[in-house]
């Protein structure tokens, strides 16, 4: 076990090099110059070249690849060349608003979807199945913004329930900062609840045509019981997988979530950085997320024993 | 022990079924048109709406439509009425014209995003399935570059280039393409192990003939499935980039742009922001739908609805 933990985390260093690699070879690899791309259309020479040297841009590629990744390693991500402030103080400064979001968003979700996606799977084919699976759909077509225009509109412009936007730290108490991440939550959800519910419906549908199944239902065992222990427990799996991978759809829907909530997170970070194409913020945010994903999954990987016990390492 | 009734009281219990009609009403057939869409309803449903999109974005100059472009100042910010269907912007613009000429960047960027980067999935995925010493290469790059969430990705590379339709095509693309590879990579290796792969192998086939007669066609039935939702998450995440400001130039409608321009006001005038939203999700749908009805039709294996 603690070989295939160190053999594991062994792999993730090269794709995370892998990544590291292309967003910072990205500066290259895009056609024109890059400083004169991210100084705007009103720099002088000047600002050019001083962005340029800022960047690191004036010396040879692997020179700069090394610098850059000898200088994260130690936890150096770089200027932002908007602010002049280090980038990885930044990130840090925001990084709580978008913690509370995404906890919030995935304890709620994966506590909805999945007893919605065993419902489903257990009445199959009957009208609440049906039911179920047509919001799924509707929850992927729907575009996070739009859900999140149309519960503000309802719950807060109107029925004034919640409060519209913005972001209270929990330090200032528990409700006030419940209250504002209530409607934010709900619509970055949607799609992650959408993902949850099918997969788990799906594998749920394949577990109780099994044996198992069959035989404790035969030994009187409640439907409960059945769903619960013997047969959630063995699509486990697969549905803490697609948890996992849905991770990246949330880290997505967070950057459009915040702006239309206004909430001073990770996802405003970036926006506020698109606009004044800041690139290096960029990239810190790009890295860490990329980072969290990999090695959330590599928990979720991790866990798959405790899970189904006849996974062995 | 029991006693046996005698033949005829049994004979007299029984009850006597009524006489069969003399022809059984014919049975009703449907015309292949009508049985389709009874088989498919969300294929028809999904294709219908789709079908009418494009209507919409080819025939958007004939559609009641002014200029998406044209400002009058003088009428801005005005709600829905008999002139303007979905009121103007704070330009004064008609939001109906714009948000029907928005189908057009929409369903550029879906259609565009879905075809790149099926070409390109499938050529990385038929050289990693078939070049084994490169498969381990390519599919840790594809780790790589698919544990970067799409949405920033795309972010990143609309950051270090200009605004254009054609970039933001490109960058959707480069973040689908990791998922089209891996499916076609999968399906290619587990094709390999075919017999009539094996057979052709044995006959001397050569590889590129292989490749053309009997793996690509069966590559195409999860390839066109996989296109469509590519497509659904190519129309949201062009939505989401010209939402945050690293997408299509503002001087091109697109609903993302419509929605970016009505953010600020949308407590007080929230159809700016509504009429783009409902397109949107609309089409998203359609495009869903049909992806769902293509594979419960191609895949019969499937269970249907899952």
């Amino acid at each position: 076990m603690l070989i295939y933990l160190l053999k594991r985390l062994l792999t993730t260093v090269p794709v995370m090099l892998l990544v590291g690699l292309f967003v910072f070879s990205l500066l290259f690899v895009v056609p024109g110059d890059p400083a004169a791309m991210i100084a705007g259309d009103q720099a002088s020479i000047a600002d050019i070249a001083r962005i340029r040297a800022s960047l690191g841009l004036d010396r040879p590629f692997p020179v700069q690849f090394w610098n850059w990744l000898w200088r994260l390693a130690h936890g150096d991500l770089g200027q932002s060349i908007f602010s002049d402030q280090p980038v990885t103080m930044l990130i840090g400064q925001r990084v709580g608003p978008t913690l509370s979001l995404m906890g919030m968003t995935m304890l709620v979700s994966v506590g909805l979807a999945v007893p919605m996606g065993v419902i489903a799977a257990w009445k199959a084919g009957s009208l609440i199945d049906r039911f179920l699976m047509a919001l799924a759909v509707l929850g992927f077509s729907l575009p996070v913004f739009v859900v999140g225009y149309m519960l503000a509109y309802v719950f807060a412009l109107n029925l004034d329930w919640l409060p519209v936007q913005g972001y209270v730290p929990m330090d200032d108490g528990l409700w006030p900062w419940l209250s504002r991440l209530i409607l934010p939550s709900a619509s970055l959800g949607c799609v992650y609840v959408a993902l949850i519910a099918r997969i788990t419906r799906a594998t749920m549908l394949e577990v109780l045509t099994q044996d198992y199944v069959r035989t404790a239902r035969a030994k009187g065992l409640g439907s409960a019981s059945i769903l619960m222990i013997h047969a959630l427990k063995n699509a486990s799996v697969p549905i803490v997988t697609v948890i996992g991978l849905g991770i990246a759809l949330l880290i997505g829907g967070t950057v459009v979530t915040e702006s239309v909530f206004a909430i001073p997170g990770l996802g405003r970070l970036t926006i506020d950085a698109i606009l004044h194409r800041d690139y290096p913020v960029i990239q810190g945010v790009v890295l860490l997320c990329s980072g969290t994903y990999v090695l959330i999954n590599l928990l979720i990987d991790l866990c798959y024993n405790l899970l189904d016990p006849r996974i062995r390492y | 022990m029991t006693q046996f009734p005698s033949p005829d009281r049994t004979m007299a219990n029984l009850a006597v079924a009524e006489a069969l009609p003399d022809i059984l009403p014919p049975i009703r057939r449907r015309g292949p048109v009508r049985t389709f869409i009874a088989r498919h309803p969300t294929l028809v449903l999904g294709a219908g709406l789709l079908l009418l999109l494009v209507l919409t974005a080819v025939l958007a100059p004939w559609l009641g439509t002014l200029d998406p472009g044209a400002l009058a100042p003088a009428r801005r910010l005005r709600p829905p009425s008999g002139n303007n269907w979905f009121g103007t912007d704070q330009l004064g613009r008609d939001i109906y014209s714009r948000v029907i000429y928005g189908t057009r960047a929409s369903l550029m960027v879906g259609f565009g995003v879905s075809l790149l980067s099926s070409l390109v999935g499938l050529a990385i995925g038929l050289v990693s399935g078939f070049v084994r010493w490169s498969d381990g290469l390519i599919m840790r790059a594809m780790d790589g570059l698919m544990s970067i969430p799409p949405v920033l990705l795309a972010i990143a590379l609309m950051t270090l280039s200009r605004g254009s339709m054609g970039n933001v095509i490109l960058a959707i693309t480069i973040a689908e393409i990791p998922r089209v590879s891996r499916l076609i990579r999968g399906v290619v290796l587990s094709l390999r192990d075919q017999p009539y792969v094996d057979a052709a192998i044995a006959c001397g086939t050569r590889t590129p003939m292989i490749i053309f007669r009997h793996i690509l066609p069966n590559t195409l039935a999860p390839m066109t499935v996989q296109a469509t939702y590519i497509c659904a998450s190519a129309m949201i995440l062009e939505a989401i980039l010209s939402f945050v400001g690293a997408g299509t130039p503002p001087s091109i409608p697109s609903w993302g742009n419509i929605m970016a321009e009505g953010r600020a006001l949308w407590q007080v005038k929230p159809y700016i922001v509504f009429f783009p939203a409902l397109f949107l999700s609309t089409t998203v749908l359609a495009v869903n739908l049909l992806g769902d009805g293509l594979r419960d039709a191609l895949d019969p294996r499937m269970v249907k609805g899952v």
